[in-house]
């Protein structure tokens, strides 16, 4: 394996198959509904590269992604309904200009916190910043004192349940359960028609693209290394010098700005948002996309998405019943039996019959770093 | 905000919220003893608790059900029957998924959770095939209705009582369990050195399949418990888990005396803030306190003092 490039041969051409499945097949084969559908999946996707890094390497199990894909989803909206509601678009409601929730529930004037959300400059970074100071909050806070494993997945989740409840329960501020709906234009360009979402889904694989090279990066930095080692031996990472806290801060607030970005891009794609996918079960529900993708693959967390949500969304059309059963046995099995996911059963059986087969060279497995090929990680 | 109240009146509110505070306390009690033993004994989390509970609940659906039908004069002590029936139903179910799933997770716990998961989701879809997506509510026997008055302006209500002196009954039962017998103390043997336990003769896996289904059991009484309060849909094991698993974690996973004073503290404080503001910010406000607190002390209210 080249250690001077981030990026080896093998998983350069697992990119490539990626982008060219994303890029061209899925465009060429689906209609623009469906290809919106997949648009709405590949916002989870986002979700799950953190998880890979955060889980997969750095050994911190979030149930909590909800809360940031929410986060950054709610930025992006709250521009959009802005704009959304210009004077002229609300002047049947008795404030006209602010949002229709907020007059329905008799706020007259915009609050202060959605002042700044008037700007797009703003707004973009906040779907990033928000959420990226709250992680870093909730990081400090927990990994300082050094709250890890189960009792952080615990309150990760507290964390969504608080939020969804918040959200909810402030319906003059968010909308409540219905959530921030009828979003129409970015910048007086609609959204909704079908070209505009052509635009936009390719704009989202290029974004994914962005952040599966930066997940390759860090994977192969010395910072990844670090990662990695202080999942398996936290003690001795912490004895050789490295602050333990801080490199898994940085792991979760990479995760949580991955998330937040998927929510921003699900704002766009899918034109509303909702406290629905905050709380949770949504949060529970990414975690099983990286798991079934495999925790430790950058790319099969990617593949884990698409499958999972593309068997939910057609199993749930024909078999509304069976759905819930299939999700279930599926995770169960996923843990019992392939604990790295489809990337663990493409490395392990799949990937060296086809280098026999082609009469290649020995396969380094390139669905996983070396370091870590060794089977499940220690928890 | 204290204004508009007599002196007397500020005093029955907060009798009654103290009360209604104490119902709920049993709640979280009943939902944490399970969990308690589960997550603060073995260390397997198990996110399918919630489901345990709402199959208890059905459970005493059922047996009610059937003695209206069948036996409708001894309807009025068909409780008793459902919550044993309870107890067993969930507790053989957990025993069965300890065999299945959970044995073979023991080294991994951030792993139960997510297979726990699985199973949560399976039950759920599994309640709404058998039962239907339809909450059900149990016809309460005519002496758990009404209150009793103890004053002019505080009434208690007398399924609340009977709740809590449940939740006492079984705290007493468990902490037995627990602590005095010889059951217990290999419970613990295992808990603390599973390898060790083993060479002095215990039978780990049993014990562990066996603590397993206690708990599960305990969240079956729990959830028959819940039917006099409220009814029961499919979904509803899930509107428990975070609560459940708060109490748990506030308290110091592995005390029983700790779960019990979570258990107090969070009650309370979210059923007298309840009176002053929504029950939304309420829970929140209580949720935010219980996340702040653990943040400064992660290891919980009452820690066992070990050397990890």
């Amino acid at each position: 394996m080249n250690e001077n490039r981030f990026i080896n041969r093998s998983e350069l051409i697992g990119i490539l198959v990626l982008a060219v499945f994303l890029v061209v097949v899925l465009p060429l084969c689906l209609d623009v509904f469906r290809l919106n559908l997949v648009a709405k999946y590949l916002t989870y996707a986002f979700v799950a590269l953190g998880l890979v890094i955060c889980w997969g390497y750095g050994g911190i199990l979030s149930l909590g992604q909800g809360v940031f894909f929410g986060l950054g989803g709610y930025c992006m909206a709250m521009f959009l309904k802005l704009e959304a509601s210009s004077v002229e678009n609300t002047k049947i409601q008795s404030t006209p200009g602010i949002p229709d929730f907020m007059d329905w529930n008799q706020i007259t004037a915009l609050p202060l916190f959605w002042k700044p959300f008037h700007s797009l400059t703003f707004a973009v970074l906040a779907v990033m910043l928000v959420p990226g100071i709250f992680a870093f909050i909730i990081g400090a806070a927990m990994f300082k004192r050094r709250v890890g494993g189960t009792y952080f997945a615990i309150i990760t989740q507290a964390v969504a349940a608080i939020l969804t409840i918040l959200i909810v329960g402030q319906q003059g501020y968010t909308g409540g359960i219905n959530g921030m709906t009828d979003l129409r234009t970015l910048k007086g360009w609609d959204i909704r028609p079908d070209h505009a979402k052509v635009v936009l889904y390719f704009f989202e694989v290029g974004l994914l693209f962005l952040c599966i090279f930066i997940a390759y990066f860090i994977r192969r930095s010395k910072l990844g290394r670090i990662l990695v080692a202080m999942r398996d031996q936290e003690d001795r990472v912490r004895f050789s010098g490295y602050s333990v806290a801080n490199f898994k801060i940085f792991a979760f607030c990479v995760a949580a700005v991955f998330a937040a970005i998927g929510g921003g891009m699900f704002a766009l794609n899918v034109g509303f948002m909702s406290p629905s996918f905050v709380g949770i079960v949504p949060s529970i529900e990414m975690v099983i996309y990286t798991a079934v993708g495999g925790r430790l693959s950058i790319l099969g967390a990617v593949y884990g998405t698409i499958l999972v949500n593309f068997a939910k969304t057609s199993l749930s059309e024909s078999f509304p019943e069976l759905w819930l059963f299939g999700l279930g046995g599926l995770f169960i099995a996923v843990v019992l039996a392939f604990p790295n996911g489809l990337a663990g059963i493409w490395g392990d059986y799949v990937q060296p019959r086809i280098s026999k087969l082609i009469g290649a060279r020995k396969p380094k497995s390139g669905w996983t770093d070396n370091s870590v090929a060794d089977g499940a990680p220690a928890e | 905000m204290f204004g508009d109240y007599s002196i007397g009146d500020l005093g029955s509110i907060f009798v009654m919220q103290g009360f209604a505070g104490l119902i709920l306390f049993s709640v979280y009690v009943l939902m944490a003893l399970g969990l308690a033993i589960i997550f603060g004994q073995m260390g397997v989390i198990n996110m399918a608790h919630g489901e345990f509970m709402i199959l208890g609940a059905y459970v005493t659906w059922m047996t009610s059900n059937f003695f209206q039908s069948y036996l409708p004069s001894l309807f009025s002590g068909y409780f008793f029957l459902a919550m044993i029936l309870a107890f067993l139903a969930s507790g053989a179910l957990g025993m069965l998924m300890e065999w299945v799933l959970i044995r073979n997770l023991y080294k991994r716990p951030l792993d139960t959770l997510l297979a726990t998961w699985g199973l949560s989701l399976i039950l759920q879809q599994a309640y709404r095939s058998i039962f239907g997506a339809r909450e059900v509510g149990v016809e309460l026997p005519q002496w758990m209705l009404g209150s009793l008055h103890v004053s002019d302006s505080i009434e208690v209500p007398i399924n609340g009582v009977f709740v809590m002196g449940l939740t006492v009954l079984i705290t007493i039962g468990v902490a037995y369990i627990m602590y005095r017998s010889r059951w217990g103390r290999q419970v613990r043997a295992v808990v603390q050195n599973r390898i060790m336990a083993g060479a002095v003769g215990i039978n780990t896996a049993k014990v562990d399949r066996y603590t397993f289904a206690l708990g599960c059991g305990i969240a079956g009484v729990a959830g028959s418990a819940f039917t006099m309060i409220g009814s029961t849909g499919p979904t509803s094991g899930q509107l428990y888990i975070v609560d459940t698993f708060l109490v748990v974690v506030f308290g110091g996973a592995a005390s029983l005396l700790g779960t019990i004073a979570s258990a107090f503290s969070i009650s309370q404080t979210q059923s007298t803030l309840e009176f002053f503001m929504s029950g939304s910010m309420a829970k929140v406000l209580t949720l935010l306190a219980v996340v702040g607190i653990l943040m400064l002390r992660p290891q919980g209210l009452f820690a066992l003092k070990v050397r990890k």
